[in-house]
């Protein structure tokens, strides 16, 4: 495998974009991608997409379609799903046809289309993450699957719910920073406690908005680019990715997560580093009970502590391990399969030192992580400057 | 209309049929003919006697669509006394409130109807379990 850089990104606000379609979300990221690397065109372009097939949007062939509208028509274009971690999974996609030498400029977008539909039509797409015969079938929403994991480890740690708002808080206060950003606006550990409820112990401001989006980065053989530009070189250091049972009901421990164990191990041992030289972290922020696992499960925290390191500001701005830097899946947004682009695209925007107001102090090795359903999918990315 | 899909899960969704191992003993829902647990081949059917415990539970309040007739509705995992567990909607609660650890037992309820015309969709729920007065 020859080593790989990410020579730029294209981001399009997290939002309702009622007026818009998703190839024309998706043109916008590519095209700002292209003028963000210097380039006019790539060998192949690798979408990312959950619902396009489970919702109103009813579009396949993704990538032909996208490819043709940005005026790239004849190169190799393809979708990846892999339901809210397609994103993770396209950026390793894109970055194995890079390293083998199979193709020289790869682009990975990132789209989703929510608004499309009304919000019972969006749960149900959203419940395909989960087993459709053994757990959507029995009417548990996304959000319950997830309520259900938290409920469990707040009964086995003993963390009440108002432990885990710092995470939500961080988040939001981050976003109010980015104008990617769908949730512009701070929020108080009061307003945290009163949210209306979702699905107990699950709240409103535990979880992650859906919207419109999409984002784009630009993949190229890192030999061929020096640095010498107007920003640091940008490289893939460590790539991971694992699976678990689609259903939590099958898991060995349903409140750990063992993909995302064995995928930041892999990513780690590739970087040749371990979870001390991680200066910042992107993580799977889509409900605060996610942040603690995802913590624990990439050796952050200690099992059953995750809540602990937003309580001490350890994942503040300013922190020993800033995450969701810009907002997080619970205030940037989560337009589903585009959230894992989003994620890359905003570590390298730290890493090169122009994620504006965002800025992180110091950004020198970042990680990002995406989870697809309730843990079964999970892709961790370590990008180092240099 | 997905017929067939509710036909093949018939089974399962009347009768908790699973699978036992014939290698390492170890009880298996739903069947899948391969043990998650040692990897080989089990196609031995066994039925699973229907009794567990509550593993965690939410409340849906916003359902997926389909599911809108019966919200708000409890969601849980179900530890089954063989040892699998299983996502299935609690049911019979009365004013009881749940718990984990709550001995709960199988019983047969109506999960969903496709509108007027369409199926009505039978499976499992759990009730808590009937203690004899």
């Amino acid at each position: 495998m020859r080593e790989v850089a990410i020579l730029g990104a294209g981001l399009v606000p997290v939002e309702e974009h009622w007026e818009r379609s998703l190839v024309d979300l998706a043109g916008e990221a590519v095209r700002l991608a292209l003028e963000d690397s210097g380039l006019e065109r790539v060998d192949s372009l690798i979408l990312s997409n959950m619902l396009a097939a489970a919702t109103g949007v009813a579009q396949l062939n993704l990538g032909a379609q996208v490819a043709d509208w940005c005026g790239l028509r004849g190169i190799e274009a393809f979708k990846v799903e892999a339901a809210c971690g397609s994103g993770g999974s396209a950026f390793r996609a894109g970055l194995i046809a890079v390293g083998s030498g199979h193709v020289d400029l790869a682009l990975v977008v990132g789209v989703e289309k929510m608004s499309q539909t009304t919000g019972p039509a969006t749960t149900a797409g959203l419940a395909t993450a989960a087993d459709a015969d053994y757990e959507a079938a029995h009417g548990p929403s996304f959000v319950a699957l997830n309520a259900l994991i938290m409920r469990r480890y707040q009964h086995e740690y003993g963390w009440q719910h108002a432990d885990f708002a710092p995470f939500s808080i961080n988040a939001h206060a981050n976003a109010a920073r980015n104008p990617f950003a769908r949730l512009r606006h701070p929020i108080t550990e009061k307003e945290y406690a009163r949210a209306r409820m979702i699905c107990d112990p699950i709240n409103l401001l535990d979880s992650s908005p859906i919207g419109d989006g999409a984002a784009a980065v630009v993949l190229a053989p890192a030999s061929q680019f020096r640095g010498e530009g107007r920003r640091p070189r940008v490289i893939v250091a460590g790539s991971g990715a694992a699976t678990d049972s689609i259903a939590i009901h099958d898991r060995r421990q349903p409140t750990w997560l063992t993909a995302a164990e064995r995928s930041s191990r892999q990513a780690y041992a590739q970087a040749g580093l371990g979870p001390e030289q991680i200066d910042f972290f992107e993580l799977h922020d889509a409900f605060s009970i996610m942040a603690a696992l995802s913590l624990e499960a990439c050796g952050f925290a200690e099992r059953g502590q995750g809540p602990r390191w937003g309580l001490e500001g350890f994942i503040l701005p300013t922190g020993r391990l800033p995450i969701s830097t810009h907002g997080g899946l619970k205030a940037r947004g989560h337009p589903v399969g585009a959230t894992g682009v989003y994620q890359v695209a905003e570590v390298a925007r730290q890493l090169w030192g122009e994620a504006g107001p965002n800025q992180v102090p110091r950004a020198g090795i970042g990680m990002a992580q995406n989870i697809g359903g309730s843990g079964a999918t999970i892709l961790t990315h370590i990008l180092r400057a240099g | 209309m997905e017929v067939s899909r509710h036909w093949r899960l018939r089974q399962q969704r009347y009768a908790l049929v699973g699978e036992v191992c014939p290698h390492c003993q170890v009880k298996i829902f739903p069947p899948r003919d391969i043990c998650p647990d040692c990897g080989q081949e089990a196609r031995t059917a066994y039925q699973f006697n229907g009794r567990g415990e509550v593993f965690s539970f939410t409340t849906v309040l916003d359902p997926p669509a389909g599911h809108e007739e019966n919200a708000p509705y409890t969601v849980a995992l179900i530890r089954l006394e063989e040892g699998p567990m299983v996502t299935a909607q609690l049911t019979d609660l009365g004013e009881q409130p749940v718990e984990i650890g709550m001995p709960v037992e199988m019983v047969t309820r109506k999960l969903r109807e496709d509108g007027e015309r369409g199926m009505l969709v039978y499976g499992y729920k759990f009730r808590p379990l009937l203690t004899p007065a």
